[in-house]
């Protein structure tokens, strides 16, 4: 039998359909019904992702998106619990409670390296295509467990903390995938070489230090624009690393690769395109500003562009 | 014509209207001035959503998440921290990203990440630790701790991973030089990426460095004063 991605999304589309029902129920939020609806509707399209008809997954996508657009989605208050009885229960507990909490990381190490090669009669357990996935629902299945056991609580408080978390996070929670729909169907409606075509002009010719500087920084700035370095990458470097720095100046592919997908990086971290790791995060943290984290970032992530720039110019020259 | 799609998402953004309207509008306009027709635009709408569902994975951590803290998990990891005299919120951070810049390195990306350990484990350590030195904290700075956790976490990821060989990005990298006829080997593109990753790391550093020591400005040491400890008057000296 092979544990495959499906059985992960399945999981997770179960955790969002229960956490939606408590939401359904909520007296305390004027909007329950819609708000509910919302992580329905989501649940729906993890569960059945594969099995709904890609059209209608749309539209329920679109649903989702009317919804938060009409201020349908609003949080729950939640019954801030006595902070006595959780000191209580942190005193009985002690330090075991890292046990869980470390359980996730290092079970999905083991999983991704070790138990990814390792087959049950001739399938393999693990779905191949994508072991650290399956690896990471796995290591969480397990943790969950072990809180449980640990905890004493039933599996009713988890899915209520659960809904807590994830209503805090709110709509944010979909961004990161509807970003990357967004690249998709800017890959196919050919963004990427309009791009590459308006940046090349304002290259001066025969100037090495000037194509270095658009290379990177055009890596930066695609990557800002699509939220993601992937993309960025066989665009800029088709369009100005391999006829300007290879074929005229004779660069080493391997050290261009190496420093330019680091300059797409420094743009990674001023994006808010890159929401899972820019806006979702400052959503889980309680951020009021949903650009405080990238608002960090940024001065590292200059001063590395720059430092990108100059390393490869000098690696070149 | 299909850069209209990349103006509505900056416009979109900087008047801050919600992302996931922007982005959606963005896509169908995208799309419809790419000449798809609706039925086949909303079909490949639907289809990158589904295929893409790898990107909600954090859902999975969160019922484990949520019960720890229920059990003050946060409490437990910022107590833990508060006893060590030596450590700041600029330290513990910088010492998180040490690890997640090595770690990742090494090919084990799945050591950190912003829910299952950033939330849980390292912003409550680095406040718990600045609470210790200063006493209660003002919202605004517990925000600014919390911001600053999240970011070493990125950091640390992002120019640790293209340092091991089997990563997707250098993967990327070699296939795309494979089709354009350019030898590229992935051992020596990892290795390249060597300095920047070092320079990252002290780059970031010395900013939390300097972190800890605008806390400082910002929250004085009120505690040690109080407590009384033996150095008090070497730091009216330093004053």
């Amino acid at each position: 039998m092979t544990i495959s991605v499906e059985a992960v999304y399945a999981f997770m589309g179960i955790i969002g359909l229960l956490c939606s029902i408590y939401t359904f129920f909520d007296k305390s939020n004027s909007r329950r019904i819609t708000s509910g609806l919302f992580y329905f509707i989501y649940a729906l399209t993890l569960l059945f992702g594969k099995v709904i008809p890609p059209f209608y997954i749309g539209l329920m996508v679109i649903v989702m998106v009317l919804i938060v657009a009409c201020g349908g989605l609003r949080k729950g208050r939640f019954r801030e619990e006595s902070t006595e009885a959780r000191e209580e229960r942190r005193q009985r507990l002690g330090s075991w409670l890292f046990l869980p909490a470390l359980l996730i990381p290092v079970l999905t190490v083991v999983g991704s390296k070790l138990l990814a090669n390792i087959k049950i009669g001739r399938l393999p357990l693990f779905d191949p295509a994508n072991p650290t996935l399956v690896a990471l629902g796995a290591a969480c299945v397990i943790a969950l467990i072990a809180a449980l056991a640990l905890t004493r609580d039933t599996p009713r408080t988890s899915i209520k903390e659960c809904r807590r978390l994830l209503e805090s996070i709110g709509w944010a929670v979909v961004l990161p995938q509807l970003l990357a729909t967004l690249g998709t169907i800017f890959t196919k409606a050919g963004v990427g070489t309009v791009v590459t075509q308006i940046t090349t002009k304002f290259i001066p010719e025969h100037s090495l230090f000037w194509a270095v500087l658009i290379y990177c920084v055009g890596m930066a700035v695609f990557t800002m624009i699509m939220g993601n370095a992937f993309a960025a990458f066989p665009v800029m470097t088709a369009g100005i690393a391999i006829p300007l720095l290879i074929q005229q100046f004779g660069a080493d592919a391997n050290q261009l690769a190496a420093i330019a997908m680091f300059a797409g990086y420094c743009g990674t971290l001023m994006t808010p395109m890159a929401a899972n790791f820019n806006i979702v995060p400052a959503a889980l943290l309680d951020l009021k500003d949903k650009n405080h984290v990238i608002r960090v970032q940024f001065p590292t992530a200059l001063i590395t562009l720059a430092v990108n720039v100059a390393l490869m110019y000098f690696l070149i020259k | 014509m299909v850069l209209i799609g990349v103006v509505l998402i900056i416009v979109g953004f900087l008047l801050r209207f919600n992302p996931l309207v922007v982005v959606t509008v963005s896509a169908l306009v995208t799309g419809l001035i790419g000449g798809l027709p609706i039925k086949e635009l909303i079909t490949q709408f639907g289809e990158a959503f589904t295929t893409n569902r790898y990107m909600s994975i954090l859902i999975v951590t969160l019922p484990i998440v949520g019960l720890l803290e229920r059990n003050g998990l946060q409490n437990q990891a910022a107590k833990l921290v508060s006893k060590i005299k030596a450590v700041t919120a600029g330290r513990i951070i910088n010492i998180y990203l040490l690890i997640r810049e090595i770690g990742a390195a090494l090919g084990l990306n799945s050591i950190g990440g912003h829910p299952q350990t950033v939330r849980p484990l390292i912003a409550p350590m680095a406040e718990g630790a600045a609470e210790a030195k200063y006493g209660k904290l003002p919202q605004e700075e517990r925000e600014n701790i919390r911001a600053q956790a999240a970011a070493a976490d990125n950091i640390g990821l992002f120019f640790g991973e293209d340092i091991f060989v089997a990563v997707g990005g250098i993967l990327l990298m070699k296939g795309f030089f494979d089709q354009n006829h350019i030898s590229a080997d992935p051992i020596l593109m990892a290795l390249w990426g060597i300095p920047t990753a070092v320079c990252v790391f002290i780059i970031h550093s010395i900013r939390l460095y300097l972190f800890d020591k605008r806390l400082d400005r910002r929250l004085g040491q009120p505690k040690f004063l109080e407590a009384g400890q033996a150095n008090e008057t070497e730091r009216k000296v330093e004053r």
